[in-house]
């Protein structure tokens, strides 16, 4: 293994941290939540701050006009719900209210995906990625590990406009480094290679690298690329490593239709057409049960990307 | 500027560039520009404190948020006609590359405007944001905001009616413009509001009543309003207008919701309103 973890640790957390260090430097930061803040681990920036949230009961529609007026008069609002009620619920919120209307609102979203677990399929959203990519104006960030996630928190009050902030809820490995910046649009190239590209974004990346390993083992050369931002998209990382590897792999914790591996299938096909592989969740809703267990039965574990890339290399 | 007399000529004139700017361009929602003439006049000519230089956070001013962005019509021609941006730029309204979209829209950059509004039950939440940033800011102004009647159909409102009154909004001032009509007919055929008075003062607001094209009515009633600011209550206005207010032919009919008057149909209503302050 090219990385190593000594410590799990939940996304979720990471933002928890991040917006208390928010509320200690940023005065203007202010948060809303709605009747999630255990989950959120919003706690801490609850006990610091207490005129600077607001608590909203369970109306994510309002919660989202709500931080749009709060933008308005120069205030950084930060939502906090899961994903589902932050992106499907509440679209035409997003759409008007913050979009459309150009206002400075951190959508934070957690319990996205199929790791969200037993609650099953009504919480377990894979479409708000490729929902929100579409909002002109939105950037889509999805940060693979507690450290990165506590640093693209911190990383978007200074951003100005709105942000999709995606992360989960299961402990997760932790293997960033806590000291490197959050380079918003930014991929970072986690593993050189020359065979093939795996490009993958939240908890997939961890799965990527656990790819690489095996694929390493067996004697290729693989590129890994944490392509943290959904949007905008690093175009020139992209095409950087498929001029050399000449093949990509593309992986995901979300449906196929509307990811990234469509946004990169478009770059790569204008650009340099190759083979791509994807693996994705093939447009079904998810069901109860533990995180692996989900990950294996929908096709999101290492070894399905380990399949994928030695099919995109044979494709060459 | 307070004067009735002159409030009214400013009314007369509102009208005019709604009928025009519709005619003009052959779509818009004349009907319930017409209705929200007195109020807007109202607003912005003599109860709010604000800045033509505009700024969109609007520290120690006044705002007002428009939550049925439909009828833009009449809130352009006020904006422009209190000095936001000139007023032959009407002309553009609703026509290709203008900042004056056929709903409100910030993209464009037209002073004045803080908040797209075009799909409805959204205004009411943005008029609480502000009015927690202001009190964060330790700002004393007012947050007003105007939402249509069959708009309270959308679940939205409620959610903010609910959380208004639970954080004391006390300096938020909502109306409805209360003209018992929506696209599809009376309001009370299409889905009925019930009583709405009843249902904001069980919500916890104050509820106030007022007839919503009599200008003098209209200014006691934002002032009394301004009276109540500081209570522990946000406070609701509803409004009782005639949709297509000024105009026979379009008076207390859901039918000029959103259709423009023809070249006839223009003439008769020019030769109802007086041109006082010239057209654009």
């Amino acid at each position: 293994m090219r990385y190593q973890y000594t410590e799990k640790k939940d996304t979720r957390s990471g933002f928890g941290d991040g917006l208390t260090a928010l509320g200690r430097s940023h005065p203007g930061v202010v948060a809303l939540c709605a009747d999630l803040v255990g989950s959120l681990k919003m706690a801490n920036f609850i006990k610091e701050n207490p005129s600077r949230f607001f608590q909203m009961g369970i109306s994510e529609a309002n919660m989202m006009g709500t931080a749009a007026g709060l933008a308005t008069a120069g205030k950084i609002p930060f939502t906090g719900t899961f994903a589902n009620f932050s992106t499907g619920r509440v679209y035409d919120q997003l759409r008007q209210s913050i979009a459309y209307s150009e206002k400075n609102v951190k959508v934070c979203a957690s319990h996205a995906g199929l790791t969200l677990g037993e609650d099953g399929a009504t919480h377990q959203i894979l479409e708000d990625v490729g929902m929100v990519k579409m909002l002109p104006n939105f950037t889509v960030i999805v940060p693979c590990d507690y450290h990165q996630t506590k640093a693209a928190t911190i990383a978007i009050a200074d951003h100005e406009g709105p942000v999709y902030l995606r992360f989960g809820r299961p402990s997760w490995p932790i293997f960033t480094n806590p000291e490197e910046p959050f380079v918003i649009g930014k991929a970072q190239k986690m593993i050189s290679g020359s065979d093939v590209t795996i490009m993958a974004y939240g908890h997939m990346v961890w799965k990527a690298i656990e790819a690489e390993a095996i694929l390493a083992a067996e004697g290729f050369s693989v590129e890994v690329i944490n392509m943290h931002t959904i949007k905008p998209l690093d175009v020139s990382a992209i095409l950087d490593s498929v001029n050399k590897t000449r093949c990509i792999v593309t992986a995901e914790e979300h449906n196929i239709n509307g990811g990234l591996g469509e946004s990169v299938a478009r770059v790569v096909g204008q650009n340099h057409p190759c083979p791509q592989e994807f693996v994705a969740v093939n447009d079904t809703f998810g069901e109860s049960g533990t995180p692996d267990q989900l990950l294996e039965k929908y096709g999101l574990s290492a070894k399905n990307i380990v399949t994928a890339a030695k099919r995109a290399i044979e494709r060459k | 500027m307070g004067n009735i007399a002159e409030l009214e000529k400013i009314a007369s004139q509102v009208r005019r560039d709604i009928v025009r700017m519709v005619h003009s361009c052959q779509s818009g929602h004349p009907g319930g520009s017409l209705g929200c003439t007195e109020y807007l006049i109202a607003l912005y000519f003599s109860i709010m404190k604000h800045d033509t230089k505009f700024n969109m956070k609007g520290i120690e001013e006044d705002l007002f948020f428009i939550s049925n962005g439909h009828i833009s019509p009449v809130f352009y021609s006020v904006l422009a006609r209190v000095g936001y941006f000139d007023v032959s730029e009407l002309a553009t309204f609703r026509k290709i590359n203008s900042r004056l979209q056929g709903h409100p829209a910030t993209e464009e950059g037209l002073p004045g405007i803080r908040m797209s509004a075009g799909s409805l039950g959204q205004g009411l939440s943005v008029a609480c944001g502000a009015a927690l940033a202001k009190r964060l800011n330790n700002d004393p102004r007012n947050t007003f905001c105007l939402m249509g009647d069959g708009e309270q159909q959308e679940g939205q409102v409620w959610e903010a009616a609910m959380f208004a009154a639970h954080n004391k909004l006390d300096h938020l001032i909502a109306t409805i413009d209360y003209n018992g009509q929506q696209i599809d007919g009376p309001v009370d055929e299409v889905l009925s509001l019930g009583d709405l008075a009843g249902k904001y003062k069980a919500f916890g607001w104050t509820v106030l009543c007022c007839e919503g094209n009599d200008m003098s009515a209209i200014l006691s009633m934002l002032n009394e309003a301004i009276d109540h600011t500081g209570n522990g209550k946000p406070i609701m206005i509803l409004m009782k207008t005639a949709m297509g207010k000024g105009v026979d032919f379009m008076e207390g009919s859901h039918k000029w919701h959103g259709i423009p008057p023809n070249d006839v149909q223009l003439e008769d209503a020019l030769n109802q309103l007086e041109e006082t302050l010239g057209d654009y």
